[in-house]
């Protein structure tokens, strides 16, 4: 017999169920319990950039809305640093930026929506730069394990162009499917984002 | 390329998929609808996927983790009093210092204290079901609670969830997020859930079953279940590896 490896193995996913909002949104299930609510502020009040809004609805296989869902975001900031020990500019922060949120549905209309601002190009793989984007983690009932994807903006379309994971999509038709729309409302920049779970131009999701 | 003082560790591992439950689990009718068609991309982590939030104890509260306590009016809720501990852990073996864990539960009735959850079994008036912490130096935390009641759901008519805990993890990365559920030992629900039964591994599921922990149980005050948590782990950096940061 060689020596044993001795690596634990990870804990299995389980669905985040319908009562997720309990536990990391309380406020969104109806009642107040902590004096502070995480997730809800992303980028601050003295990060430079752009800022932005971003909306969707999460769409199921049968065409509608999904009503449940809990996304989390993760992104760099104008600069394309991130708030994290091993970006090397994480010193370059402005006070207040996580690159962190949390946001719920709508229980009646499916929409979720968050103010951020609009991240900067970040480092990739082997020299190369990848086009903003911010990622998105999924997780409702019926979602067994949550879903990575990821947004890019539409405005950025050279970025896109040159943008070594998109351009691992091989279906090219697909990656539209990861661009969000822009368009301006009352004077703000809001990008329109849907994510559809199955079906007709199903997002493409990741095995990170 | 600036250096730090010690080697940064690389990718993660890779996610073994065969531990977990597929997103297309019929026996789970709501995942029909709900789960992605196509293959999962795979990618090669970059600096957007082995960075991930941080959180300090300005953000919560040390009440947070006293589910007895944090919603407490006219008293300690009804039921069974437990603590719930462990370590969050890696795939190595290391702990998992000051990263966030935060759970969710019904009632000892099998009753969630939210506007959606319909079943009549009361609410309890000194109970709100959510709690949080952050772990310590060496990846343990520990919450206080009452155990939670079995409830019945509509799957199969007649389906019944186990009592269970959510628990939500962080780690140190967007890739290691984790959201799950702990069971407790000896209920004979486990075997008979669609939820449990999307896992197709037998020891996945043991590992969310939670042992009596008589050792920490408090004496004429409240039993204790020890439930650990793996995340994904990371390769050292034995050779130059080709991740770049920024």
């Amino acid at each position: 017999m060689p020596q044993s490896l001795d690596y634990l193995r990870e804990t299995a996913s389980q669905t985040a169920g319908p009562y997720v909002h309990i536990g990391l949104a309380p406020g969104a299930a109806g009642f107040q319990i902590f004096r502070r609510e995480l997730g809800w502020d992303i980028a601050g009040p003295n990060a430079p950039g752009e800022r932005i809004r971003v909306e969707g609805i999460v769409i199921d296989g049968t065409g509608s809305p999904v009503k449940d869902v809990l996304i989390e975001v993760w992104q760099a900031d104008a600069n394309g640093v991130h708030a994290h020990p091993e970006d090397q500019r994480r010193d370059q922060i402005a006070d207040g930026f996580r690159g962190w949120g949390r946001v719920i549905t709508d229980f009646e209309t499916g929409l979720w929506g968050f103010d951020t601002v609009k991240p900067g190009p970040v480092a990739g793989r082997n020299g190369s730069r990848q086009a903003p984007h911010i990622s998105l983690w999924i997780v409702a009932r019926g979602i067994n394990i949550g879903l990575h994807t990821r947004l890019y903006f539409d405005d950025e379309a050279d970025a896109n162009a040159a943008d070594p994971v998109l351009n691992m999509i091989e279906h090219v038709n697909r990656r539209q499917t990861l661009v969000a729309a822009r368009s301006v409302r009352d004077g703000k920049p809001v990008y329109r984002f849907d994510i559809r779970l199955q079906g007709d131009n199903e997002t493409v999701f990741f095995d990170l | 390329m600036l250096r730090n003082d010690k080697p940064r560790p690389g990718e993660f591992f890779q996610r073994d998929r065969n531990l977990h439950p597929p997103q297309y689990t019929p026996i789970y009718k709501t995942s029909v609808a709900r789960s992605p068609r196509y293959a999962l991309l795979s990618l090669e982590n970059t600096i957007s996927e082995i960075t991930g939030p941080v959180f300090g104890h300005n953000d919560i509260d040390p009440i947070d983790n006293d589910l007895i306590k944090n919603y407490a009016k006219t008293g300690d809720p009804i039921g069974e009093r437990i603590i719930v501990h462990g370590r969050v852990l890696d795939e190595s073996g290391r702990g998992v210092p000051n990263t966030l864990v935060e759970i969710w539960q019904a009632n000892a009735g099998g009753r969630y204290r939210h506007k959606k959850d319909t079943y009549l079994a009361p609410i309890d008036p000194n109970f709100g079901g959510c709690g949080r912490t952050l772990t310590d130096e060496n990846g343990f935390y520990f919450f206080r609670t009452v155990k939670p009641g079995a409830y019945p759901w509509r799957n199969y008519v007649n389906s019944w969830r186990p009592a269970h805990i959510h628990v939500s993890v962080f780690g140190t990365s967007f890739v290691q997020r984790l959201i799950t559920q702990m069971y407790f030992e000896g209920d004979p629900l486990i075997k008979v859930c669609p939820i449990v039964n999307t896992i197709p591994d037998p020891k996945a599921i043991d590992q969310l079953i939670a042992p009596l922990d008589m050792n920490a149980a408090i004496p004429l005050d409240c039993l204790a279940y020890k439930f650990d948590i793996v995340l994904r782990g990371r390769r050292s950096t034995l050779f130059e590896n080709r991740l770049e940061g920024n």
